[in-house]
């Protein structure tokens, strides 16, 4: 009777789940949408807590308590800047969960395995493996623990591609002789290293991407769990997450005309010697002075906010809310304009000025903003580099070529905020540096923007 | 194992895959960072694995993985539930204008 219930509860968990994730196709349904999503999970947990396996609950009891107090403080803490090393830091908590349970499932039966639940726990194990050590890579990249920029070396390509194919290898034996435990752990261990040896390559620019393969990975290493101990809520909430990661990861490289391959083995950037690039790179930046940008911001019908990862790093969106008042109080139409992969994961942007309170009716994606530069008056660039330059669109040799840009460089003035005079994380020289209509504002993005709006306010 | 688990399993496995599908190309790009919290929190659910492990007293060394996986799950049920919701009360449609604050 008992296990008709529980049965009954994770059915109504799977259903919860589902209404949850459909909750967020909009921002006014999507706090409902997540409390059915938590109903779910409370469901799932009490229901399995009435398991007849389990009889003993100080463990239970011990590992909730203490992953209660991390997960609330973490969540509590976490400033939203640093949310995609707090993603990054949650894909290897789940996937190393699952690789455990694996792990365990082995240790338990062995030998008595069949093919299927061997193939299953195999692929929960290696995958919940490369998860948990290519989101700490990610994770050490995104808090500056180590350099962002690609690791690579000679024939890095070829090591990493024999390494995943013996891996591969050995766990077809298993599927074989489930008995072989030394290989089994062998495999373990290997997939631990493949996931540092995956995610070393790739540079801080790409990291939406892998974030969004990570998060691929840790859910359907959730799913091969419900594969392994034949239980269905894990699949389906395992497989929703392995596809949703599956989909931004796919949006991220349409988002940079990359494909998924050119992102994971390409190593960006190391090769910039190689692509320099000749159309419009001559000439001089023009640099203008706070005062000369805040009257053109003051007298302007039109200003459209860039955001990039500088506005980030340099915490800057309240600052950039605060000048956005008080040139609406002067009657100036203000939106920002979003690209996909602005940022170091997907939908950056957004949420880090929804915390500044930018009602998400201002915020722009590609197709709906870019018609509007030519009618723009001033385009504010703040801390974004590749996301606007010109020479994806114009040329052809460039690293970017057809990527989706916004096209900043069509509006009747462009300002760039920029630190310094430095070239782009991915060292491909921008072209709208130079053109005649770019003004360049250097400093620190927040120091910048609160001098102007001092300024706007007087002029 | 048996055969028909495991194909029962793959049903399950491909409708939620179709399902996936659907419902998450729905997702607005504006809400792209909230969603990852949110699937995150979800996969959680990886835990109800964890706490069988950790509660039924197989052998020691299962327990210890159970109670660290458990731990682990936990994290990211509560830290990831949290989370999305303290996202998704930021975004906001209009706000009251300065006017009104005057």
């Amino acid at each position: 009777m008992t296990n008709y219930l529980v049965e009954f509860a994770y059915l109504i968990a799977s259903i919860l789940f589902i209404l949850g994730l459909k909750g967020l196709s909009h921002p006014e349904s999507a706090r409902r949408g997540m409390v059915l999503a938590e109903v779910g999970m409370l469901m799932a947990i009490i229901g399995t807590l009435l398991h007849r396996d389990i009889v003993s609950y100080e463990w239970i009891i011990a590992g909730l308590l203490i992953g209660s107090t991390i997960g609330a403080a973490m969540s509590y803490w976490v400033p939203m800047t640093a949310m995609p090393q707090r993603t990054a830091l949650s894909h290897a908590f789940g996937a190393f969960a699952a690789a455990l349970v694996g792990i365990s499932e082995y240790y338990r039966h062995g030998a008595e395995l069949g093919s299927f639940t061997m193939g299953a726990i195999g692929f929960e194990v290696m995958l919940g493996a490369i998860t948990t050590t290519g989101s700490l890579v990610a994770f050490a990249k995104l808090q500056g623990l180590t350099r962002g920029t690609p690791v690579v070396y000679k024939g890095q390509n070829i090591f990493n591609m024999s390494l995943l194919v013996f891996t591969i290898g050995i766990f077809i034996y298993l599927l074989i002789d489930p008995s072989a435990s030394p290989v089994f752990y062998m495999m373990t261990g290997l997939a631990f290293l493949f996931g540092v040896l995956l995610v070393m390559p790739i540079g801080a620019a790409d990291m939406p991407v892998v974030m969004s393969l990570l998060n691929s990975y840790a859910g359907l290493a959730a799913a091969a769990t419900g594969f392994a101990i034949s239980n269905n809520v894990l699949i389906i909430a395992g497989t929703l997450d392995g596809f949703s990661g599956f989909i931004l990861s796919v949006l991220m490289c349409k988002a940079m005309n990359r494909s998924m391959t050119n992102v994971l083995f390409g190593a960006f950037g190391s090769d910039s010697s190689t692509a320099q690039i000749e159309s419009g790179t001559e000439g001089t930046m023009r640099e203008v002075n706070v005062d000369d940008v805040a009257i053109q911001l003051a007298y302007a019908k039109q200003v459209i906010f860039v955001p990039g990862y500088g506005m980030a790093t340099a915490q800057a969106q309240h600052t950039v809310r605060e000048l956005a008042n008080v040139l609406e109080s002067k009657g100036v139409t203000v939106k920002y304009a979003i690209h996909p992969v602005a940022g170091r994961m997907p939908g950056h942007m957004n949420v880090l000025l929804a915390e500044a309170n930018v009602p998400y009716s201002s915020l722009y994606e590609l197709e709906q903003i870019n018609h509007e530069f030519p009618s723009t008056d001033v385009a504010v660039v703040i801390g974004a580099n590749d996301v606007v330059n010109p020479d994806a669109r114009d040329n052809a040799q460039s690293p970017i070529a057809g990527m989706p840009i916004l096209e900043v460089d069509r509006a009747r003035s462009v300002i760039v905020l920029k630190r310094g005079k430095g070239k782009g994380f991915a060292g491909i020289e921008n072209p709208l540096f130079y053109k005649s209509v770019t003004g360049m504002l250097y400093g620190d993005a927040k120091d910048s923007l609160a001098r102007l709006t001092q300024a706007v306010q007087h002029a | 194992m048996s055969h028909e688990t495991l194909i029962a399993a793959l049903y399950v496995f491909a409708l939620a895959a179709f399902l996936g599908y659907q419902v998450i190309s729905r997702v607005p790009p504006l809400l792209h960072t909230p969603l990852m919290s949110a699937t995150n929190a979800i996969s959680g659910i990886s835990l109800v694995g964890s706490l069988v492990t950790a509660g039924a007293q197989y052998n020691t060394v299962s327990t210890i993985l159970g109670f660290v996986a458990v731990t682990c799950a936990t994290i990211n049920v509560v830290g990831g539930f949290m989370i999305t919701d303290r996202m998704l009360r930021m975004f906001k449609r209009k706000l009251p204008t300065v006017k009104d604050k005057k």
